[in-house]
This record gives C-alpha cells, sequence and structure tokens, in this order.
C-alpha cells in the first residue's frame, strides 16, 4: 500500500524506512549520494591507507529526561556508537546542531548540556562546532538535536560480514532503553525501577577489536527495532540464517516482567548501549572475556549461530522448540532515540 | 479501574496489567475489588464473579480486570508432580485423588 | 531484587528439562499408535500464541498434528454483526469496542473505515473502561462487546452492576461448546482429540466436557497456557486416545474444576442467553451466540436503537475475499500457509480476512512467529 505522506513508520528504523531511503533519497540524489545505499551505520571515505567515516543522527525522543539518561546524552552515545559499529572507536570530533521551540526553559537546556559535556568526557570526545535555531511556540516539540561524528578507521567492520559458523555476541542486557522510556511515558511504576543503559561504547568495541585479532567480522547497535531488526539487517546483507538461543539472551528481570505485563517483545525494542558483534567461531572465546572484563561488558553474551540456510531469517529456539523472530516493522514506540 | 490513557497507537492486543493468564497477588481488598500486584504493577481487579471469598496473599487469575479464580498455592505443587507423571507416561492411576493430593502438596512444602 | 520468588517463573512451568521429558513421552506415545498423522485441536487463540511464541511445534514428533479450530472470537464475529457496529456508528452512535474489533471489515466497511468518515469509536481494554467512559459523558455510548465465555461473564458482571442510563451492550458474543460440537462432526477434520481452553472452563468447568467425549466418542482434556501445561495435556491427551478413553480429564488442576465458577456461570446465565447464530466464514452453530435476555431489554443496544444496517450490503465480494480461506482454516481443515493470500496479499496491515485481523486469528499468529514446523537448520 503506497501512500504520498510521510506516515510514523517511515522513521521507525525498519522496512518503510529502508524503502523510504532507497526510493526517495538513494535513488533521488543520485550519484550526488555516494556511499548512502550500503545503508550501514556510517560512511566510509577511503583516505591513504586508512578510512574515514563518518555519521549523523538526530534525537527526538520523547520524553526528553528518563531514568538512566536524557535527551543530551543520547546524542553524543548514539553518534559516538554509530562511529564505533564502524570500527572508528577514536572520535575526531562532533558536530551538535540543535532547534529548540520558543518557550523552552533555559534551565532543560543547561541539564541538557550537562549531560552532553558528561558523555563527551566518557567517550573521549569534543563537540567542535555546532548550530542553534530557535522555531515558534507550537512549530516544534520542545528541542531537536543532530548530532554528526567523523573517525578514522583502520580496519572497517561493516554489518555486512558474516557468514556461515560465525557465533553472535551481545554486549550486555536487552530491551532495558525502549522499556525504561515506555514506562517513563506512561508513568508505570513497577517495583524495580527500568532504566535505560544509554552509553557510549566505543571503549568497551576498543577493547574486543584489540582481542579479537580480525575475527570481529560485523558489528550493529541494536537501537530501533531492536535485537531483531539489528539481526534481520545483519542477516540479509551477509545472506545468512541467524539461530538464537532464547536462553542465552541476556536479560535484566524488571525488563522481563515489563514485556510479560505489557505483552511487547524485549527483542524488538530499542538499545542504546549495546552492540551486536559477529565473531568468526575461533575468537568468539577471547571476545567474550574481552568484553566482560569492561564495566560496560559485563553481561556480554554468546546468543547464536550463523548458518547457512534460510538466509535472511532469524531463527529463535526457544527451549521448547523453534520459531521464527519477526522482524518488527520498525520500532514500535514513537520516538525513542 | 486503573487507566493508563494508553495513545490511539498502541498495539490492540497488548493489555498492561490485564494480559490473560497472568496471575497476581492480592495486596488488599475493599469490598467488591482487590489491589493486585503484577510484578510489581498493581492494578484493581473486580471481584464479582470470583468464586470463593479473597484475601491478601491469595493468588489470583485475572481475565480482562476481573478476578476469576483463586488459585489455591498447594495447587502449583500439585500441577509441577502431574508433570514428571505425565512424562513418565505409564501412570494410569487418577491424577487427581484427594490422598495424593495432599501427599505431594505436603512433600513439595519440605522441600522449601 | 527480593528473595522471594518473582515474575513468571514463580509458577515453574517453563522449565525446559521437564518440557524435554514431556516430548519424549508424546514420542513414544504417537509411536505406539501405529498411525500418522495424530491430528489433535485445540479452540483457543491463547493456545496457538503460546504454542507459536514457544515454538512447541518444532519439538512435537512429526506424526503429531495439533491445529486450531475456531478459537479466535474476533474472527469469528459475523459480517452482520459488524454491520450492525458500522450501521451505528455511522448513525453519530458512540461506539466502544475491543481493539481487535475495529479493522475487523463487515460486509463493506469496518468500524475503522467509519471512524475515517467521521464516526467516534474508543478502544477500550474492558467492559469496565466502557462503564468509565459512558459515566464521563451524556452522550449514549454502545459497548460492541465480542470475546467467548470467559470475557462474556465480564459483560455481564457489568450488566448486573447498573451500569449507567447512557450504556447499552451490543452483544456479539460467542459460546466455544457449540462449536467444537460442529467441528466433531466434521469427518473431513479427522480430530481424534480436543484440548478445551484452560480460562474459559474456569468458568464452565471441565463437566461439561465429559457428555460431550462420550457422544462424539472424542476425548477432551482442559490445558492452561504455560508451555508445560500444553504439552502435559498433550500427552494426558494421547495416553487417552491410546486408552480408548471417550471421557474429559483435566489438565489444569490449579484453576479448573469439574464444576467450574458457579458464581461467574450463574451471572452469565443471568443476562445471556444462548441462541443459534453465524459464526463468520463457518455457518449457522446451533446456540452459538449469546443474547441479552429479554428482561435486560433496557440495556440491549439491538432494542435501543433501529439499527439500520441495508445501506452496507455489498452486491458482490470482492475478488479477494471469495479467495480468502478464512473459513476452513477455523475449522480446521487447512492452515494458513495452504491459503495462496497468506503473507502475499494478505498481510497484518492489509488482511483480507478476519484471522489476519485479530491477534488471536491463525494467520496473524502464524505470520508473526512463522507456524510451520520445518524451521530445523541441522
Amino acid at each position: 500500500m503506497s501512500s504520498d505522506t510521510i506516515a510514523q513508520k517511515h522513521g521507525a528504523g525498519g522496512p518503510a524506512m529502508r524503502a523510504l531511503i532507497e526510493s526517495v533519497f538513494v535513488t533521488g540524489l543520485g550519484s550526488a549520494g555516494a556511499g548512502l545505499a550500503a545503508m550501514d551505520d556510517g560512511a566510509v571515505i577511503p583516505v591513504g591507507d586508512r578510512f574515514l567515516v563518518l555519521t549523523t543522527d538526530s534525537y527526538v525522543i520523547k520524553p526528553l529526561f528518563f531514568p538512566g539518561g536524557d535527551i543530551g546524552r543520547l546524542a553524543i552515545c548514539g553518534t559516538v556508537n554509530d562511529l564505533s559499529m564502524m570500527g572508528a572507536t577514536e572520535p575526531l570530533g562532533l558536530t551538535c546542531a540543535v532547534i529548540i521551540e520558543a518557550g523552552f526553559p533555559i534551565a532543560d537546556l543547561q541539564r541538557i548540556c550537562d549531560s552532553m559535556r558528561a558523555a563527551c568526557a566518557e567517550a573521549g570526545a569534543t563537540i567542535v562546532t555546532g548550530d542553534t535555531k530557535v522555531m515558534g511556540r507550537g512549530e516544534l516539540d520542545g528541542i531537536v538535536i543532530n548530532t554528526a561524528g567523523v573517525a578514522f578507521a583502520n580496519r572497517v567492520v561493516p554489518d555486512s560480514g558474516l557468514r556461515p559458523g560465525d557465533r553472535i555476541i551481545v554486549t550486555g542486557t536487552l530491551g532495558d532503553h525502549g522499556f525504561a522510556v515506555m514506562a517513563a511515558r506512561h508513568n508505570l511504576q513497577l517495583e524495580s525501577a527500568l532504566a535505560s543503559d544509554v552509553a557510549p561504547l566505543n571503549g568497551l568495541v576498543r577493547a574486543a577489536l584489540a582481542a579479537s585479532g580480525d575475527g570481529i567480522c560485523a558489528m550493529k547497535d541494536p537501537t530501533r527495532g531492536g535485537l531483531s531488526s539489528a539481526l534481520h539487517e545483519m542477516a540479509a546483507k551477509g545472506h545468512v540464517g541467524i539461530v538464537l538461543h532464547e536462553s542465552s539472551l541476556p536479560m535484566r528481570p524488571e525488563v522481563r516482567a515489563a514485556s510479560e505485563l505489557l505483552g511487547i517483545d524485549p527483542l524488538h525494542v530499542a538499545n542504546e548501549g549495546k552492540a551486536v558483534l559477529g565473531v568468526r567461531a575461533d575468537a568468539a572465546d577471547r571476545v567474550l572475556q574481552a568484553l566482560q572484563a569492561h564495566a560496560l561488558g559485563r553481561h556480554a553474551a554468546i546468543i547464536g549461530t550463523c548458518v547457512a540456510e534460510r538466509a535472511g531469517s532469524v531463527i529463535l529456539d526457544t527451549g521448547f522448540g523453534r520459531r521464527l523472530l519477526a522482524e518488527p516493522e520498525g520500532e514500535l514506540l514513537p520516538r525513542i532515540c | 479501574m486503573f487507566s493508563l490513557g494508553l495513545p490511539r497507537w498502541w498495539p490492540t492486543c497488548y493489555d498492561p496489567g490485564m494480559c490473560l493468564g497472568i496471575p497476581g497477588k492480592v495486596v488488599s481488598v475493599q469490598g467488591m475489588e482487590a489491589t493486585v500486584d503484577f510484578f510489581g504493577v498493581r492494578r484493581l481487579v473486580r471481584l464479582d464473579v470470583v468464586d470463593e471469598p479473597v484475601a491478601p496473599g491469595d493468588y489470583v487469575l485475572n481475565h480482562v480486570g476481573f478476578a476469576i479464580r483463586r488459585i489455591p498455592d498447594s495447587e502449583v505443587a500439585e500441577t509441577l508432580k502431574l508433570f514428571e507423571e505425565l512424562a513418565a507416561a505409564g501412570d494410569d492411576e487418577d491424577l487427581l485423588a484427594a490422598d495424593l493430593r495432599s501427599e505431594l502438596a505436603a512433600t513439595q512444602e519440605s522441600k522449601k | 531484587m527480593s528473595g522471594e520468588p518473582r515474575g513468571v517463573d514463580e509458577l515453574k512451568f517453563r522449565d525446559p528439562r521437564r518440557a524435554r521429558e514431556l516430548t519424549t513421552a508424546l514420542a513414544r506415545l504417537v509411536e505406539s499408535l501405529h498411525r500418522a498423522p495424530v491430528t489433535l485441536m485445540h479452540v483457543c487463540g491463547t493456545h496457538e500464541q503460546a504454542i507459536a511464541r514457544f515454538g512447541l511445534r518444532a519439538s512435537l514428533p512429526p506424526a503429531l498434528r495439533v491445529i486450531m479450530g475456531p478459537g479466535c472470537p474476533v474472527c469469528v464475529t459475523d459480517l452482520g454483526e459488524v454491520d450492525e457496529g458500522v450501521a451505528l456508528a455511522l448513525q453519530g452512535v458512540r461506539i466502544a469496542t475491543y481493539g481487535d474489533m475495529v479493522r475487523l471489515p463487515g460486509s463493506s466497511k469496518s468500524l475503522a473505515d467509519a471512524q475515517a468518515e467521521g464516526a467516534r469509536v474508543d478502544v477500550v481494554y474492558s467492559a469496565t473502561q466502557a462503564v468509565e467512559l459512558a459515566r464521563a459523558t451524556d452522550e449514549p455510548i454502545v459497548f460492541f462487546a465480542s470475546g467467548f465465555e470467559t470475557t462474556a461473564v465480564v459483560t455481564a458482571a457489568i450488566v448486573l452492576a447498573k451500569p449507567p442510563a447512557n450504556l447499552s451492550v451490543l452483544s456479539a458474543h460467542k459460546y466455544v461448546p457449540p462449536a467444537m460440537e460442529a467441528v466433531a462432526r466434521l469427518p473431513e477434520a479427522r480430530v481424534e482429540g480436543f484440548l478445551a481452553a484452560g480460562h474459559a472452563a474456569v468458568i464452565t468447568g471441565y463437566g461439561l466436557f465429559e457428555d460431550f467425549a462420550r457422544r462424539h466418542r472424542t476425548p477432551v482434556v482442559v490445558a492452561g497456557f504455560e508451555p508445560l501445561d500444553i504439552l502435559a495435556a498433550l500427552v494426558k491427551l494421547l495416553e487417552m486416545i491410546r486408552d480408548g478413553e471417550q471421557s474429559a480429564a483435566n489438565a489444569y488442576p490449579r484453576c479448573v474444576s469439574r464444576e467450574g465458577n458457579r458464581r461467574a456461570q450463574e451471572a452469565l446465565w443471568r443476562v445471556f442467553k444462548a441462541v443459534d447464530g453465524p459464526w463468520r466464514g463457518i455457518g449457522v452453530i446451533p446456540d452459538g451466540n449469546l443474547q441479552l435476555r429479554d428482561e435486560w431489554a433496557s440495556v440491549d443496544a439491538r432494542n435501543r436503537f433501529r439499527i439500520d444496517v441495508t445501506g452496507l450490503k455489498q452486491a458482490a465480494q470482492s475478488e479477494l475475499s471469495r479467495r480468502c480461506l478464512c473459513g476452513k482454516i477455523m475449522v480446521g481443515l487447512v492452515e494458513p500457509t495452504d491459503c495462496p493470500l497468506f503473507g502475499r496479499q494478505c498481510l497484518p496491515e492489509s488482511p483480507v480476512g478476519a484471522c489476519m485481523v485479530s491477534s488471536e486469528g491463525t494467520c496473524k499468529i502464524w505470520h508473526q512467529y512463522g507456524g510451520r514446523p520445518d524451521l530445523g537448520t541441522q
């Protein structure tokens, strides 16, 4: 069913959004948009014998302040993480453009900036340039932040590198960010509080890359659409099937509880401080150890294997049987990042 | 009844707090209503159609905001034993025999 | 985290080791029957969701076929019933109904279509929310109530609790045991045993299945909804088939008794009576529909309003809906994957048949979880 206006689904990070990008941006920009067709986390520009990685993201999350973080922290970590997912773990610099609605409290803006400063310090990143615009009251919802990042990588890790036999590793618990935001949005008070996992991953990824030799062959951060979206993309681009073991999936008990209560699958829900790695089988254990030795990777786990059959599908072994993991039509929750 | 004021886009099959089959623990009873705890989230549940008196500490089976059954603790142990017996798939005894039930409940208690 | 066990694991019904023991028992039992396939039917959307979500079919022995029968209440809500709701909505009456009902197509329109034309349709998650809505406004509210007996009990409870005068009920409630009778009489289905829905049986008790089992010479086992509940019930059912037992058994004793919940039954039958009625795609099921009794005429939307559905009747069925196999799927004669429209023209975002609209519909569940069991990659 085609339409001639943009709908919510076009921003959800799923098939509809990809179709929009392909048909409007990639096709429309043609050679002016070289690099877009790969639709990876970042763009790669060869410079001498190294690679310049470039990425940009806009942040529209609602609410602005949520347990575990806020839009400022998210704006820094999201971009640092996209660079890291390409193998570029030392950001040279970040840009930060904000569009603010007239009437927005300056105290909130300061809080957001403090958050950004703290996140930059954690990541070892610096905002080198930016822009500020104001739109009239009612013309914009609060604030929108765009950040872009640039970094060098010696070896680019695409999200298309999976081969049969590779192991899938996730760096920690799944579903934290999406459920925390949903709980905050709807004032859902669970006994054990949910909190977003938003964090810069470049240090963690650096440690994993160092330990892996060349064993890490694909990386992606499971943001919109959750682990399911990320794995479906990786499976499709690598022309492999993925078998996941449900019992290995790291998950906080409170996320499990919220999931049962709300009937929403944590595998379809955004994460902002986790990475999914495709690792050659012989490197899997040492990558896992390197991750678990790092503060952000304590709950890292091997969760699955790539197979030659059923390319593009993700199969979940539930412990009671097997079923397909559905590819979500993007993110269930609007304005999650 | 507690209302979350969910937005229109909320997936229609997701029924917060009222998912079929999740037993909740009764926290308090106020006349025809009970406050029931589901994984730490509290909901008001109506007692109009439950067929036994319900007290704090009881587990109830809830269906769209109404308790339809009080689940006795002993039944849990009995059901687990039922599973074991069926897995052996050779037992022809009536698994619901009253004496067996009480024996099993006692056994399960002592394992705690 | 507190020391006390919490959450789903609390009831210990998801132990994979026990599950493996049960599936091994299933394989042994099926083999002892020396025939294939052995077809068992369940009649509950929630069972299908559990089976699909946990991937149970992939671990069942290949000779065992567990199929879904008419267990989705939204899916069996007839065209005419939807038309009544749509007609009222287009007449300017505000409708409150369950989410899945909104996109269910009628003869020519769904409630969602009526909404697009300006009608007011509110999604509620429970009958009590419909009551709250009626309290919050002066205008008439019609609660368009679908669901099987468990849900009908809740509608009955709110009718008995003297709802506000502006609330009336348009009942599309249905009663499952008569539909099981209809399926049991279909020789082509070759159903050798039934799993009865656990929560409906909480209300009705399992006693009523004993007579059913005798008459149709088919055993019935009441099953709960955790993976172990379902596997255990299947084992019990196969045992009964092996031993020629034409009776009913209860594999959900923590929630179901022989007599059921008398108080809930009283509420149900005080408010509703069973009448013959059409089940979408299947045909008329004698005593299959629940309508408000005459003494509740003042709360009955069919009595309070003159509902004019003539404008909604379509001369011809659309080409796609003529090819829809929902009716056959709902009595277990074919599977969603046998339907040429499944996953192609018929998708959750663009459903052709009712089974793809409802979260309890076979097609929607299979589309989401990949219903076919051949997911082996060894």
